[in-house]
C-alpha cells in the first residue's frame, strides 16, 4: 500500500485553498466523468482517484489529519492513540480510531481506508455516482450475426438477456444499459459493455457489408461460357458466365452480402472472384485436342 | 395517447430536484423530446438513461446546457470515427491473413 500525494492528484499546491481545490476538481472531473469518457478504463481509475483526493482535502477535518501525518501516515494509529490517551484526561470522551475499519469496496485506495477507515467514506458527502461499468467479450461465428439475434449471457450470476443486432462488426462494442455495478450513495447503476470478437467464415470474408468469395470455375466454362450455380451466404445463385472469362474476374451480386448493421431489409453485395481451373492429368485424347487447338491459335 | 411508456416532467422536477426550466430547455436545444397529452407535459421512459446522464453532467460537472449540447454531440463523433477506425481494422485483417 503507498502513500498517495492527493495534492498531486487534483494538481495543486499543498497551500492550495478551499476554493482552488473546489476548482481543480472541477476541472479534472469534466475530463475524466465516465459520462465524458465512457468505456475508458484509465478515465475511471483517474476519476476515483480524484473524487477521493477531493473528499479528503475538501474536508477540513480530514485535510488537516493527512497534512499532520503525510508519509508517516503508517505511524497515525500509534499517534492517534497517544493522542486520544491525552484527551481522555482532559476531556474523558471517546475518540474516533480511524486506522481500524476494514474494506467493503474499491471505490476507495487502501491508503483511504487505512487512514480514514469505513467511516471516513462518503461523511459530507451528498453526490451520487454511477455504479462501475462492466465489460465482457461475446465469441461468435460469423453466421451469428447474420441475423438479429437474442442472447442470454450470465454476469455475477445473474441473467440477462439482450439483442444482437445482424451485421454487428467484429469488435464493435455494444452498451447495455443499468446492468453494471450498483451506484455510490444511490446512485444509477453502471451499464454493461459487450464487445463481439467475431470468426472468421472458411468460405467468405467479410469487410462492413460487402462478402468476398472465391469459385472455381473449369476450364471449359470460362472458355465457352454457361451457367454455374454460386453459394451465397444463405443460400444458392444462378450465375450466367460469358464465354473467354479470365481468370480473377470479379462479378458482383448486388444485395447478397451481409446485413447493414440495423438498418433492417438492407443489404451489402457478394464479390465473387473466379479462380480457372486448369485441367490436369490429361488423357491422350485430350492432350491430342489441345495440341490442335494450340495450332489452331497460332496459325 | 397511453401514457404508460412515458413519464410527467413534474415526476422528474422532484426526482431530481431541478426547476422544469431545465427539461425545457432541454426539449428548446433538441436534446429531449417533450410530448404534450392532455394538457401534462411527458418524456418517454426510453430517454430516461439520456437524462440522467444530462443531469448528471449538470450537477456533478456544472456544465450548463449549450456545454451539454456540444459534450454530446463530441461524444457521438467520437463514436462514429471509433466505429469508423473498428472497420478499417477490420478490413486490414483481410488483407494481413
Amino acid at each position: 500500500m503507498a502513500f498517495i500525494d492527493y495534492y498531486k492528484v487534483l494538481e495543486i499546491d499543498k497551500k492550495a485553498t478551499e476554493a482552488e481545490i473546489k476548482k481543480a476538481y472541477r476541472k479534472l472531473a469534466r475530463k475524466y466523468h465516465p459520462d465524458i469518457s465512457p468505456n475508458d478504463k484509465e478515465a475511471e481509475q483517474k476519476f476515483k482517484e480524484i473524487n477521493e483526493a477531493n473528499e479528503v482535502l475538501s474536508n477540513a477535518e480530514k485535510r488537516k489529519k493527512y497534512d499532520a501525518y503525510g508519509e508517516n501516515w503508517q505511524h497515525a494509529s500509534e499517534y492517534e492513540k497517544a493522542n486520544q490517551q491525552q484527551t481522555y484526561y482532559n476531556k474523558s470522551g471517546p475518540q474516533e480510531d480511524f486506522n481500524s475499519y476494514g474494506r467493503d469496496g474499491d471505490d476507495y485506495s487502501s491508503f483511504f481506508e487505512s487512514l480514514f477507515g469505513n467511516s471516513g467514506r462518503g461523511r459530507n458527502r451528498s453526490q451520487q455516482f454511477k455504479g462501475t461499468d462492466l465489460n465482457a467479450e461475446l465469441h461468435l461465428k460469423l453466421e451469428e450475426v447474420y441475423t438479429t439475434q437474442k442472447k442470454t449471457i450470465t454476469i455475477n450470476g445473474k441473467n440477462i438477456r439482450f439483442s444482437i443486432p445482424a451485421g454487428v462488426e467484429n469488435g464493435q462494442t455494444i452498451k447495455i444499459t443499468g446492468h453494471g455495478g450498483d451506484g455510490v450513495s444511490g446512485g444509477p447503476k453502471g451499464d454493461l459493455y459487450i464487445t463481439f470478437s467475431i470468426e472468421n467464415h472458411p468460405n467468405f470474408k467479410r469487410d462492413k457489408d460487402n462478402l468476398y468469395s472465391t469459385v472455381m470455375l473449369d476450364l471449359y466454362k470460362a472458355v465457352l461460357g454457361g451457367e454455374i450455380t454460386v453459394a451465397t451466404f444463405d443460400g444458392k445463385a444462378k450465375l450466367n458466365i460469358a464465354p473467354g472469362t479470365q481468370n480473377d474476374t470479379k462479378v458482383k451480386l448486388k444485395g447478397k452480402g451481409f446485413p447493414v448493421y440495423k438498418n433492417e431489409g438492407h443489404f451489402g453485395d457478394l464479390y465473387i472472384t473466379f479462380q480457372i481451373k486448369i485441367p490436369t492429368n490429361l488423357s491422350s485424347k485430350e492432350q491430342e485436342l489441345f495440341t490442335e487447338l494450340s495450332k489452331l491459335r497460332t496459325i | 395517447m397511453n401514457t404508460e411508456n412515458f413519464i410527467p416532467i413534474n415526476t422528474l422536477c422532484l426526482h431530481y430536484k431541478l426547476e422544469i426550466n431545465f427539461f425545457n430547455t432541454l426539449n428548446e436545444n433538441g436534446l429531449i423530446e417533450i410530448q404534450l397529452v392532455d394538457n401534462i407535459e411527458y418524456v418517454h421512459k426510453e430517454s430516461i438513461y439520456e437524462i440522467e446522464k444530462i443531469v448528471r453532467m449538470h450537477k456533478e460537472l456544472d456544465v450548463n446546457i449549450e456545454g451539454i449540447d456540444v459534450v454530446l454531440n463530441l461524444l457521438q463523433k467520437i463514436d462514429t470515427l471509433q466505429m469508423e477506425l473498428l472497420k478499417v481494422r477490420n478490413r486490414l485483417l483481410l488483407y494481413e491473413n
